[in-house]
């Protein structure tokens, strides 16, 4: 068992396809930089923190992006954005069978600011066209930093997501949600609370990502390839279902939680009987209480 | 305050001579974050290294001297770009991810 949180990108990159079966596009090489980091003081990565290229996962021609999170958290800077929408655009004309992106990410590099955030909602767009061909765009998420902020909202966009229960997925990450509200709100360093509201065991059990799977790399394969086939159709009766869903949650909880904890209540009120079991439960045991 | 200006400090050095290492495809190693580097290997004409370093550790010249002597006294390669991106890395950690870019074209070649 190799640790998916614990490889880079490009060892996922390597383990994760068919052995040697990725070709890079704009690679180190190529010195595709970032324009702003110098400016700033601060060194710029080769690929800018992302690897994008095509390859072969069990045989199927794939698209695959794998952000590092170790440069900048995963943040999504100009270049870095441009490197997603540029695959994703290119995987409209080739037809891959399915566009996979191992997502690593804070969000939009601050650093970057509007370039960011522009960059960040271009690849929503890009990903939803490509969702519309019928080609199915798949997240993997395990890495350390999670997948936070606008690749939150992206990760959210895409047909499939596969977890294990050390990732994380939410919009505003830990740190930020106790900036603005208040540590009595969200205690940052609380990691069995960071973990019980965005890690995920409760993204499996709320029916917020696809499969639940072990911080394993060849688990992530085994679910990747299991969702080569995993395109949802992009419709208004699609977007209403979800719509229902989210209200169905929000409203899962009493207004008046008496100091229980959140997550807890919300997974009994999903049909979880022994809720505050949960974060102690092994990945399969959690895999046989999803009720939604 | 720091009489040290802020920014990126750039720092180039180069061995000519040494023993050449031929064609290989180009190596990444390490990645750009904190206390760490990411080193770049990549064939280039002549006979040369040429060692290109950018960093946000200003003022450290002369260990970073120091640290590429020894590589190139371990590892003599001409015919070899060496591009590193820093992020204030020790000199130990800068000298295994050498290493380990080496060991990278040594892996590919019979």
């Amino acid at each position: 068992m190799i640790s998916y949180a614990e490889c880079s990108a490009r060892e996922r990159l390597a383990l994760l396809l068919d052995a040697g079966s990725f070709h890079e596009w704009l690679p180190p090489g190529e010195r595709v930089t970032s324009p702003h980091l110098a400016q700033l003081g601060v060194p710029s990565a080769f690929d800018d923190g992302v690897a994008i290229g095509r390859a072969t996962l069990d045989g199927h021609a794939v698209f695959v992006a794998a952000q590092e999170g170790a440069f900048m958290g995963g943040g999504v800077g100009e270049v870095h954005g441009a490197k997603l929408v540029g695959l994703l655009r290119r995987a409209l004309r080739d037809r891959p069978v399915a566009v996979l992106l191992l997502a690593e990410s804070g969000g939009v590099r601050l650093h970057e600011a509007n370039a960011g955030l522009i960059a960040v909602s271009e690849v929503m767009r890009a990903l939803l066209d490509v969702r519309a061909a019928a080609i199915p765009v798949i997240v993997l998420i395990g890495g350390a930093n999670g997948c936070f902020g606008g690749m939150g909202i992206v990760a959210r966009c895409a047909d499939h997501i596969v977890m294990s229960d050390a990732g994380r997925l939410a919009m505003s990450g830990p740190e930020v949600i106790e900036a603005s509200h208040g540590v009595e709100e969200f205690d940052s360093r609380d990691r069995a609370l960071v973990w019980r509201t965005t890690g995920g065991k409760h993204r499996w059990l709320s029916g917020d990502c696809d499969a639940l799977v072990e911080d394993d790399v060849a688990e992530f394969r085994a679910a990747a390839v299991a969702a080569l086939g995993a395109s949802k159709p992009l419709t208004l009766a699609a977007l209403e279902e979800e719509h229902a869903l989210l209200s169905a949650r929000l409203n899962a909880l009493p207004a008046d939680t008496n100091g229980l904890d959140e997550a807890t209540l919300l997974w009994r009120a999903l049909g979880v009987a022994d809720a505050q079991q949960v974060p102690d439960l092994s990945v399969t045991a959690v895999r046989a209480l999803r009720t939604c | 305050m720091s009489d040290v200006p802020a920014g990126l400090e750039t720092l180039d050095f180069f061995y000519p001579g040494g023993r050449p290492a031929g064609a290989f495809p180009a190596v990444l190693v390490g990645v750009v974050g904190s206390g760490n580097l990411e080193v770049m290997l990549e064939p280039a004409a002549g006979n040369d290294c040429a060692v290109h370093v950018e960093t946000s550790a200003r003022g450290f010249a002369p260990i970073w001297q120091a640290v590429m002597d020894d590589f190139h006294a371990r590892h003599p390669l001409a015919g070899v770009r060496v591009s590193i991106n820093d992020m204030g890395a020790t000199p130990a950690v800068v000298s295994l991810r050498l290493d380990q870019a080496v060991a990278e074209i040594n892996r590919g070649q019979p």
